[in-house]
C-alpha cells in the first residue's frame, strides 16, 4: 500500500465515522451542525479548551503507545487498563507518602515508581506466555480484573484518606506535574516518550529484535534472538508505557488516586493504536483526536442537547471503519475492494 | 495441426506487475492427450501464466481458447467450468477430512433431503480412482497421508470436477524420488486417456522423461519450443538460463582435516514427543561434505534442529571442535562458528517483511560494524548489503526491498550469502536447493564445493538424491532416525541408496 493510502485510510475512517455520527444525531432530533460546533467549541476554540484536550489526550498517547509497542513484537496487550491503574495508584502513594523531597526528585520518583509497577504488572503475562505458553490476550484481560480489585483494596484499606470517600490522600505539591501555561507538561512528556519509542524501534538493535520477533518468531529464533526474553521485555515496556499514562494522570490532573476515575482509559489505547496503524508517532494525532472528543463532549450536551455518549458512538464507529478497511476502500475504489485481504488491518510501519 | 485437437490455446497473453512484465505476448498451444512441460527458471513467468489460465489472475491482454472457443476466465470457477483443473504447489486440502470428503468438497452428492450422501461420495470417488488407476484409500484422513498421496487426492479432485486440462505447478518439488516416479507414471496414464496436462517444473530429467512437448520461458517470454527427442538436459538448461550451465559440479578429491562435528548416540523427540532421532552417531571433518540421504520425515529435520540449537536432545552428545553444545542456545552455537541453511527458507531463513539488507545481516545484526552500543549503523549495513548483493548476484530492485518479494532462487542466494559469509567452520545445509532454479542451484553447489575446499565441514541434508550424489564425499542413509550405512560416496550407487532409504535394509 502506498504512503498516500496509509495516510488517507485513517483520515477517511474518521470522516466516515463523523458523517455516520451526524446521521445518528439528526435521527435523535438534534442538529448535527450545532452539535459538532459545540464539540469543537469545547475542545479546540481557545487555549483553555485546547489545554483540556491535550490533558485528555495524555493518557491516551501512553495507552496507544503501549498497545502499538507490544504489537511490534506480535503481542496484543489488552491489559492497559490494569497497568494504568497500578501506575496511577503507586504514583499517588509515593506522591503523598514521601514528604520533604524537592520537586526535582519527588516528581520523577513518583512517576518512576508508577512506571515500574506497570512494568512488573505487564511482565507477568509476558512471563506466562514465555514459560507456560499462555496467550497474552487471555492473561492480560484476566489481570485487568485482578489489578482493579487489588488497587481498590489498596486505596480503600491501606492508603486511604480519612473520611467517607474512598481515595488516597492528595499528593504533596513536590510531586505535582505543573502546567506550562495552558499546556499540561504531562502531554509534552508523552510526546517525548512517543519519539523515544519511535527511535527505539527504528534505530536500535533491540528494536530490530522486537520487530523480528513480531514479523517471524521462527526466523528470529533461528537467528539467535531469544524470543522468550523479547516477549517478556516487550510486555514489560508496554505495561510501563500504560502505567506512566496513569502516573501522569495522577500527578498532573487528579492529584490523587480515586478508584474508577480513569475507567476505560486503558481500553481506548486499542482504538488509538489501530487508528495510528501502530506507528508510535501517529499515536499523537490519534490521541489528540479522541482527546478532543472527550474534552468537547460535555459542551455538546450543554449547548446542543446531545448526550455526550454520542462521542463514544463516534469512537466505536472509527474503530469499526479502521478495523474493516474494506468499507473505506470501497469509497476509494470499488475494484480494489475485490482484491482486498483482511490481514492488512494493522499498520506495516 | 488442426484446431480441434487443441485443448487450449493462449494467444499473446501479457501481464504486468508494477513495472515488471511477468508475461509478455505469450503464445501457448496445449494438445489433447499430451503432456506439455512448461520449463523456466523461477521468475520466468510460468506461474503467472498458469494462474491466468486458471482464472486467478486477469491478463492485461490476450485471448484464451478452450476447445476452439474463446473463453473469459475471470475467476477460478470459470476455469473449472471450462474443464481446467489445477494442482497447486501447496495443496488446497482440508487436513481433517477424509479423502472422499476432500474430493467431493464443493460439489457433494446429496440425497433428497439435501444432506450429503457420503456413501455415494465414496462410491463415486472409488470409481474415479479405478478409472484413472489412481490408487487411494477413500476413507483415510488426509493429514495422515504422505505428501505423494495427498497430491493424488488433489489430482482426483480436479478429475472429479470433470477436468480434461490439468495444470500441475511444480508437482515434484515436494516428492521423494519414488513418489516422483509414481507421479510421472500417473501423468502418462492420464494423458493416454485424453487429458491434456500442463506440467510446470525446472527439473530437466523429468521433462525428458514424460513430456511430449516442451515450452521454455525466460524473463516473461517464450524463448523456444521443442520436444524431448530433439534435445537433452544441457540443451534445455541452456534455453532456460540463456547460457551454458554446468549441471554436475566439478570437484576435486576431498582432503579431510580435523573432526569438527561429532554426534554421539543422539536421541531426539519430534513435536509429537515421539522418538525421531534414534541413537544416531556421525562425524564431519573439516574439508569434507557428509551427505545425509533419506526420505523426508525420517528424523533429518530433528537432527539438524538439535545440532543448531533449535531443539533439545533427549540423550546423547554433540561436540563442535570438542565443545559440548547440548545446553547451548542457537546464538551460542552460531558464535562457535556454525552456519545453517534452513530447510524452510520462508519460515526460518528469512523475515519476509524485513529488507534484503536486514536479512543479509540477520545472524550478526548485533555485532560491529552493524551495531554500535545498541544503535544500528545504517550505513555499514547498507554498504555490506550492497557488496553481498553484487558478490552473490542476488537479483533485487534494491537492498531495501522486502525479501518476501524476491524469487525463490534469490531468497536462497540471500540466505547462502549470509551463511557463507559467516566465517564458520561447520555448515549445516538442509535442502539447500529445494524449489530453486537451475542457475541458482549451480551457484549454490559451486559455493558449497568452494567452501569445502577452503576447509569448511559441511553436513548436507537433502531429499534430492542427485544432489547428495554429486556433492557428497561421504554419504549416510537415514531411515527412521537411524543411520543405516555411512560410506564413501564412491561405494554407494543410486539404486543401493534408494533401496536403503525406502526399506531401511541394505540386503538385497
Amino acid at each position: 500500500m502506498s504512503n498516500f493510502r496509509l495516510f488517507i485510510m485513517p483520515i477517511l475512517a474518521v470522516a466516515l465515522a463523523i458523517a455516520t455520527g451526524a446521521i445518528i444525531i439528526a435521527l435523535s432530533g438534534s442538529s448535527p451542525v450545532d452539535a459538532y460546533k459545540a464539540l469543537i467549541d469545547g475542545s479546540l476554540s481557545d487555549s483553555r479548551s485546547i489545554g483540556r484536550t491535550l490533558e485528555k489526550a495524555t493518557p491516551l498517547v501512553m495507552g496507544g503507545l503501549a498497545v502499538a509497542f507490544a504489537f511490534k513484537a506480535g503481542l496484543f496487550n489488552i491489559g492497559g487498563q490494569g497497568q494504568l491503574v497500578f501506575g496511577a495508584l503507586i504514583a499517588g502513594a509515593v506522591g503523598y507518602g514521601i514528604t520533604g523531597l524537592p520537586w526535582i526528585i519527588h516528581t520523577p520518583l513518583a512517576l518512576l515508581a508508577g512506571a515500574l509497577a506497570g512494568a512488573i504488572w505487564g511482565a507477568i503475562p509476558g512471563i506466562l506466555k514465555s514459560t507456560r505458553g499462555a496467550h497474552e490476550v487471555i492473561t492480560t484481560i484476566m489481570l485487568n480484573f485482578v489489578a482493579l480489585n487489588m488497587t481498590d483494596w489498596l486505596a480503600s484499606k491501606v492508603w486511604r484518606e480519612e473520611g467517607v470517600i474512598v481515595r488516597t490522600p492528595h499528593i504533596e505539591e513536590s510531586a505535582e506535574i505543573p502546567r506550562w501555561g495552558e499546556i499540561p507538561t504531562g502531554f509534552l512528556l508523552a510526546v517525548v516518550i512517543a519519539f523515544v519509542c519511535w527511535y527505539l524501534l527504528r534505530s536500535t538493535t533491540f528494536g530490530f529484535e522486537i520487530k523480528s520477533v513480531g514479523l517471524n518468531p521462527n526466523a528470529a529464533r533461528y537467528a539467535g534472538i531469544s524470543v522468550k526474553k523479547i516477549v517478556i521485555m516487550t510486555m514489560a515496556i508496554s505495561g510501563l508505557l500504560a502505567a506512566l499514562g496513569g502516573a501522569i494522570e495522577t500527578q498532573g490532573v487528579v492529584g490523587r488516586y480515586e478508584p474508577g476515575f480513569n475507567a476505560g482509559l486503558g481500553f481506548e489505547g486499542i482504538t488509538i493504536a489501530l487508528l495510528a496503524r501502530t506507528h508510535p508517532l501517529a499515536v499523537i494525532p490519534a490521541a489528540i483526536l479522541i482527546g478532543a472528543m472527550e474534552a468537547g463532549g460535555s459542551m455538546m450536551q450543554f449547548k446542543a442537547d446531545v448526550s455526550p455518549e454520542i462521542t463514544d458512538i463516534i469512537q466505536a464507529l472509527i474503530l469499526i471503519f479502521v478495523a474493516t478497511p474494506i468499507i473505506v476502500r470501497w469509497f476509494l475504489s470499488q475494484k480494489e475492494a475485490n482484491e482486498l485481504s483482511v490481514s492488512t488491518t494493522w499498520g506495516s510501519s | 495441426m488442426s484446431s480441434n485437437t487443441l485443448a487450449l490455446e493462449a494467444t499473446s497473453i501479457s501481464k504486468t506487475f508494477g513495472n515488471v512484465k511477468a508475461n509478455d505476448q505469450i503464445n501457448l498451444e496445449i494438445k489433447k492427450g499430451r503432456i506439455h512441460a512448461l520449463l523456466g527458471e523461477n521468475g520466468a513467468g510460468k506461474s503467472t501464466l498458469v494462474n491466468i489460465l486458471f482464472g486467478l489472475y486477469k491478463a492485461d491482454s490476450g485471448t484464451v481458447k478452450v476447445n476452439g472457443e474463446v473463453v473469459d476466465l475471470g475467476r477460478p470457477k470459470d476455469a473449472i467450468d471450462q474443464g481446467i483443473g489445477m494442482v497447486h504447489q501447496h495443496f488446497q486440502l482440508v487436513p481433517v477430512l477424509t479423502v472422499a470428503e476432500n474430493i467431493v468438497l464443493g460439489k457433494e452428492p446429496a440425497n433428497r433431503a439435501n444432506v450429503i450422501d457420503i456413501e455415494e461420495a465414496k462410491k463415486k470417488v472409488k470409481e474415479l480412482a479405478e478409472n484413472y488407476q489412481l490408487d487411494v484409500d477413500t476413507e483415510a484422513t488426509v493429514e495422515d497421508l504422505p505428501v505423494g498421496t495427498q497430491q493424488r487426492v488433489e489430482i482426483l479432485r480436479s478429475l472429479y470436477r470433470k477436468a480434461d486440462i490439468l495444470i500441475l505447478d511444480e508437482p515434484t518439488a515436494v516428492l521423494t524420488p519414488q513418489e516422483t516416479d509414481h507421479l510421472l507414471q500417473v501423468l502418462k496414464n492420464l494423458a493416454s486417456q485424453g487429458v491434456a496436462i500442463i506440467f510446470i517444473t525446472h527439473k530437466l530429467r523429468e521433462v525428458l522423461e514424460v513430456a511430449d512437448e516442451v515450452t521454455v520461458m525466460r524473463n516473461g517470454q517464450v524463448v523456444g519450443s521443442t520436444t524431448p527427442s530433439e534435445t537433452d538436459e544441457s540443451g534445455l538448461a541452456e534455453m532456460m538460463v540463456g547460457r551454458s550451465v554446468v549441471l554436475r559440479v566439478a570437484k576435486e578429491e576431498s582432503s579431510p582435516g580435523e573432526t569438527i562435528l561429532k554426534v554421539n548416540n543422539l536421541c531426539v523427540h519430534d513435536d509429537r514427543d515421539l522418538l525421531a532421532v534414534n541413537d544416531l552417531s556421525l562425524e564431519v571433518k573439516s574439508g569434507e561434505i557428509l551427505g545425509i540421504a533419506g526420505v523426508e520425515g525420517n528424523g533429518q529435520r530433528e537432527l539438524v534442529e538439535t545440532i543448531t540449537g533449535l531443539r533439545n536432545a533427549k540423550t546423547g552428545e554433540i561436540l563442535i571442535s570438542d565443545t559440548s553444545i547440548i545446553e547451548f542456545s542457537p546464538r551460542q552455537i552460531s558464535e562457535l562458528g556454525v552456519a545453517h541453511i534452513p530447510e524452510d527458507r520462508e519460515k526460518h531463513g528469512l523475515i519476509g517483511a524485513h529488507s534484503v539488507a536486514d536479512n543479509l545481516i540477520l545472524n550478526r545484526y548485533y555485532k560491529t560494524p552493524f551495531s554500535n552500543k545498541g544503535i544500528r549503523q545504517q550505513k555499514a549495513i547498507a554498504n555490506y548489503a550492497t557488496e553481498m548483493v553484487e558478490k552473490f548476484d542476488i537479483r533485487t530492485p534494491d537492498i531495501d526491498t522486502p525479501s518476501s518479494s524476491l524469487s525463490g532462487g534469490n531468497k536462497q542466494k540471500a540466505i547462502a550469502a549470509r551463511e557463507f559469509s559467516h566465517d564458520a567452520k561447520l555448515l549445516v545445509a538442509s535442502q539447500p536447493t529445494r524449489g530453486i532454479d537451475v542457475g541458482s542451484i549451480e551457484f549454490v553447489h559451486q559455493q558449497l564445493i568452494q567452501q569445502r575446499d577452503q576447509g569448511l565441514a559441511v553436513l548436507l541434508v537433502s531429499a534430492e538424491l542427485d544432489e547428495i550424489l554429486s556433492l557428497s564425499d561421504r554419504i549416510a542413509v537415514i531411515y527412521r532416525g537411524r543411520l543405516i550405512v555411512t560410506e564413501n560416496s564412491a561405494e554407494l550407487d543410486r539404486n543401493r541408496i534408494g533401496r536403503i532409504m525406502t526399506t531401511g535394509s541394505d540386503s538385497t
